[in-house]
């Protein structure tokens, strides 16, 4: 019976944190598109997301791309294939590896820094003084960064997707002697707009799961500095794995069928 | 007789197990300065941020300015968070926002003033608590502890409340910036006529700032009367608290419990 009521235990936990996080998200969403705004803070956010993230994401791409065009060469050179490593790149980047990466890598560098920084705002009173103030916590603090983020990670996926395309092409013609021009053209031939448009969707979804556990995990943290480490941990963790969960749902919806 | 600024009765709150408010009923008239004391841990935050609205009472009703507050939410609330001032007790700075947008944060947006204008305002209030004029360009971690809580202080009296709050006004400073801060407190406060609810166990602070002393014990007020009062309440438990003795009936409880 003890075993059960456990089971039972951890799962009515479990539906309660997801209840909690559903209330989270529609109360900044409805508080946030009404007026007053803070396009001061949006912007801020909309800079720190998408402008600081480049290099990040810029290497990511390079060396993802680079190594994309390495590793299909030695594998498809087994069997005369070589002809469509071009088409692997590109396919391979703008629907899995560059939404999914930048999302990781975002999750790394904003999803810490949004809990972190909520974090110490809810240790340090900083939250409850916003209230005190006349102003909305989820208005001045939540909203912003679930809108930039929904903004801002297509805009970074469409450069991953560029510069790893670009890290493959410098492989292919430096290292493994493949001419320019028919590379890039085999490397257009095969690419549909779905390739692309699929990506950029996944990566709002990704921009949008990264904010929100950070501000969810950073909002209702407690306990001091180890209350805060807690909280970065966790919204790191939690938006990896949903974006791993929502990519593969995403990619179902639209290249399931 | 005129309606109480504040009126509390029989709040209850609890979590967990664990009751913390069991019952409170208090009323602050127009202009009383009331000074709850009590140990850590008795719940004197829990009963402040009940009232602010930052916590939610379990059952219980709570009027301000004869209004029933419990069940405001969104715009209704904020609109009523304008007749409060709140000092925290780490002061509760925006660290990523200058001095004077600390100071003028809620009232810039509410009167639309313009940066010159917000930050004279912001400098006409730092010379109220006793501050210059450069300081009102630093950020708020480059303040000593003393002048964070000057700050605040100018920053919870900027908007004109008709009630403050006051959360530990002298914890973590010196005996002769605790008694700055009391002279300020009264200053800001008495001279203008506001209402004030503060919470402390610095007794010394509470028989300067007060006029009405309340005693918090156990999720219970256990004494309440006239702050000259207080050293002759023929209460053992008041009495082993405001003169601070390490044994008595407060001690002895806990000891059995």
């Amino acid at each position: 019976m003890n075993f059960f009521a456990s089971i039972g235990r951890v799962f009515i936990a479990f539906l309660a944190s997801v209840g909690r996080l559903a209330i989270f998200m529609f109360d900044a969403i409805v508080t946030g598109l009404k007026p007053p705004y803070y396009p001061r803070q949006i912007l801020r956010q909309m800079v720190e997301i998408g402008f600081y993230s480049l290099p990040v994401i810029g290497l990511t791409a390079i060396f993802t791309g680079a190594v994309l065009a390495l590793q299909s060469y030695s594998g498809f050179s087994r069997f005369n294939a070589e002809s469509s490593i071009a088409t692997v790149v590109v396919l391979s980047i703008t629907r899995e590896l560059g939404p999914v990466l930048s999302g990781l890598m975002v999750a790394g560098r904003i999803g810490a820094a949004f809990a972190a920084e909520i974090g110490t705002m809810r240790v340090t009173e900083q939250i409850d003084a916003l209230t005190t103030l006349s102003t909305s916590p989820q208005k001045y603090l939540i909203f912003p960064r679930l809108l930039s983020g929904v903004l801002m990670l297509p805009l970074l996926v469409l450069v991953a997707d560029i510069i790893g395309v670009f890290g493959g092409y410098l492989v292919s013609i430096h290292k493994l002697g493949f001419a320019p021009g028919p590379y890039l053209t085999s490397t257009f031939d095969f690419l549909q707009r779905i390739d692309v448009v699929s990506g950029l969707w996944k990566a709002a979804a990704f921009g949008f799961i990264v904010a929100l556990m950070g501000c969810y995990h950073g909002y209702h943290s407690k306990g001091g500095a180890q209350g805060v480490g807690q909280a970065t941990t966790n919204a790191v963790v939690s938006a990896s794995i949903l974006i791993f969960f929502a990519n593969y749902f995403l990619t179902a919806l639209f290249f399931g069928s | 007789m005129s309606t109480p600024k504040i009126e509390l009765s029989d709040v209850k709150k609890h979590f967990g197990s664990k009751k913390v408010l069991d019952g409170i009923t208090l009323t602050v008239a127009k202009g009383e300065s009331l000074v709850i004391i009590g140990g850590s841990g008795t719940g004197k935050s829990v009963l402040l941020k009940c009232i602010l609205g930052l916590l939610k009472p379990d059952s219980g009703s709570i009027k301000i300015d004869g209004e029933e507050v419990t069940a405001l939410r969104g715009s209704a609330r904020m609109e009523l968070m304008r007749k409060f001032g709140m000092l925290f007790q780490g002061g509760a700075l925006f660290d990523s926002l200058p001095v004077w947008e600390n100071i003028t944060f809620a009232v810039r947006p509410q009167k639309g003033l313009s940066r010159k204008q917000a930050k004279d305002l912001a400098v006409e209030k730092l010379a109220a608590v006793g501050l210059t004029a450069d300081v009102a360009n630093l950020t708020p971690s480059e303040l000593s502890g003393g002048m964070q809580k000057r700050v605040a202080l100018a920053r919870a009296i900027c908007a004109n409340p008709e009630i403050i709050f006051f959360d530990e006004p002298t914890t973590g400073l010196d005996p002769i910036m605790a008694d700055v801060i009391n002279d300020l407190i009264i200053d800001c406060t008495r001279k203008l006529g506001l209402t004030t609810l503060s919470i402390t166990h610095d007794m010394s602070s509470a028989s300067k700032i007060a006029n009405h002393i309340a005693m918090l014990y156990e999720g219970k007020l256990i004494w309440q009367g006239k702050a000259q009062e207080i050293y002759a309440s023929k209460n053992a438990y008041v009495d082993q608290f405001v003169h601070g003795r390490a044994h008595g009936p407060i001690t002895d409880e806990k000891r059995k419990a």
